[in-house]
């Protein structure tokens, strides 16, 4: 499969359809696999990078769920096709990073996804729409079960899988939620909210992971430890925390929609106003903006048609999706912020204005009255 | 003065211990911890017991990988390293996670040989309390389920 067939089509996670959807934009789990006795691939030599990345890329690629993949060494991608593939959470920011005896393998609909020799061997992940990390883990550990019997994992019976980092080892997993969370932001109470899943060893992270911002008002929520509990236990603990998170949410929602109604009266409209106006356009101001949209639909103040449309500018708008539609290899920051209000304007000429008349008032649960 | 800290510091791959009385060891701000980067006082570097094996020579046997290397960073060489390190691994992970023993997902070829190991064990010891009660057919028919399991390709 071409790259530009990956391009084509966006992943399975965006146009699908998943429990709690409107606040959970996907889940992911993603396992790391080492072979034993090989170096590390942040130790080992390129001869011996290219050997375990011959004899990992063979074993993924013959898996029934790879039947139609792509699959490719990293250093026959341009970096603007990398980080393609970045905004789509199909590899991390670091192995985007890699070159000679690097490689990427996912499935067409994008579900699936392995990254060979990023920090480990192997970075194995699915993602799905909505919150389903149960499911999610079902996928990538069926996956896992079939190749461990072609490769020999590094396992030992006290410390389970062994990992590059200590920080991975036992379980390799790492579960994350992608939430949407404009209410809390705008009541400021994200703060908060973070904080407290903090002290409970959870992560908080912005849209691409650590070290990045929080944009567009969306947060990765995952788990800190892999070692010392089972996999079921890890996303338990997990679902329980996004589920209450998922609630505050809700709350917030009803709060500002009941007692701030002019607010968000006033901050859907602009947000509406300057994406279908604007000439020069940010990514982040776009994301910002596309996410009170996105909070207006779920209002019910835009009609439910236009979900999928502003589901796809979130990514349509990041700044090598932009470029590669575009064609160009070479394109200035300004060239870009163009383009991007040209494409939102172009999208949203359909939708019509917020009718704020429709908007749906829930009555907040007795746990958030303040 | 009384040396009451001892100091090793490995110059070139050479250990020097410097015997120091406290007070000459406060003024070189030798027993402040935070004059320790993190890894040393992990991998072992500030315990005694380890110091006499001079860590910062022990290197993984599979992949050369030594203690120095971790301190740079921060990952390991190879899953022997996990071996090799174990003494200052351990109370690491034991700060970093909830537990300090896997509890999850464990590879079916790996659980297959441990019950297989398990069952030879207690074969075996049923053989040997035939042998002690003088319960000749049973062992030998023991003898023979042992023989059997250990032709079996693993
Ligand atoms: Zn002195
Ligand atoms: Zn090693």
């Amino acid at each position: 499969m071409k790259f530009s067939r990956i391009i084509a089509n966006s992943g399975e996670w965006l146009s699908g359809d998943g429990p709690n959807r409107q606040i959970v934009v996907s889940s992911r789990v993603r396992l790391a696999r080492n072979i034993r006795n090989k170096p590390f691939p942040g130790w080992a030599k390129k001869a011996e990078r290219l050997e375990v990345m011959g004899l990992v890329k063979t074993a993924v690629e013959a898996l029934p769920e790879m039947e139609e993949s792509y699959s490719e060494p990293l250093e026959s991608l341009s970096p603007l096709e990398k980080q393609v593939l970045v905004e789509r959470h199909l590899i991390s920011r670091e192995h985007a990073a890699k070159a000679v005896g690097s490689a990427v393998v996912t499935n067409a609909r994008q579900s699936l996804s392995v990254m060979i020799n990023e920090e480990d061997h192997l970075r194995m992940q699915a993602i799905c729409c909505g919150l389903q990390l149960g499911n999610v883990f079902d996928m990538i550990n069926r996956v896992d079960s079939e190749l461990e019997s072609s490769l020999d994992f590094a396992f030992d019976s006290h410390l389970g899988y062994l990992t590059a980092c200590p920080s991975n080892v036992g379980t390799g997993m790492r579960a994350s939620a992608m939430l949407h969370l404009p209410a809390l932001v705008m009541s400021d109470q994200i703060n908060k909210i973070i904080n407290s899943v903090n002290k409970i060893g959870l992560a908080v992270r912005g849209l691409h992971g650590e070290g990045t911002e929080a944009m567009g008002n969306l947060f990765q929520v995952s788990n800190q430890t892999t070692l010392g509990e089972t996999e079921e236990e890890i996303i338990g603990r997990l679902n329980r925390v996004i589920e209450q998170i998922i609630e505050h949410e809700q709350n917030a929602r009803a709060l500002l929609s009941q007692r701030k109604p002019v607010t968000l009266h006033d901050q859907i409209g602009r947000a509406y106003g300057i994406l279908c106006h604007a000439f020069s356009m940010s990514s982040k101001e776009a994301l910002n903006l596309l996410s009170v949209i996105k909070l207006g639909i779920d209002l019910d103040v835009f009609p439910e048609a236009h979900r999928f449309p502003v589901d796809e500018l979130f990514i349509e708008t990041q700044p090598a999706h932009l470029q590669k539609g575009a064609q160009v290899q070479k394109m200035s920051s300004e060239e870009r912020d163009t383009l991007r209000a040209t494409i939102i304007r172009a999208k949203l000429n359909q939708m019509p204005g917020p009718d704020m008349s429709r908007l749906k008032i829930s009555v907040p649960t007795a746990t958030s009255k303040q | 003065m009384e040396a009451t800290v001892f100091l090793t510091q490995i110059v070139d791959g050479k250990m020097q211990k410097v015997n120091l009385c406290e007070s000459c060891s406060k003024e070189k701000g030798v027993n402040d911890p935070t004059g320790f980067a993190l890894a040393d006082l992990l991998l072992g570097i500030g315990d005694s017991q380890q110091i006499e094996k001079n860590p910062a020579s022990v290197k993984c046997p599979v992949c050369g990988f030594t203690q120095a290397d971790f301190k740079k960073t921060g990952r390991l060489g190879c899953s022997h390293c996990y071996t090799v390190f174990d003494d200052g691994i351990a109370p690491m992970l034991k700060n970093m996670h909830k537990g300090t023993a896997h509890t999850g997902k464990t590879p079916a070829k790996f659980h297959m040989t441990r019950q297989r190991g398990e069952k030879l064990k207690s074969l075996q010891d049923n053989l040997s309390k035939a042998v002690a009660a003088e319960e000749f057919e049973k062992a030998a028919e023991l003898r023979d389920q042992i023989r059997l399991l250990e032709a079996e390709p693993v």
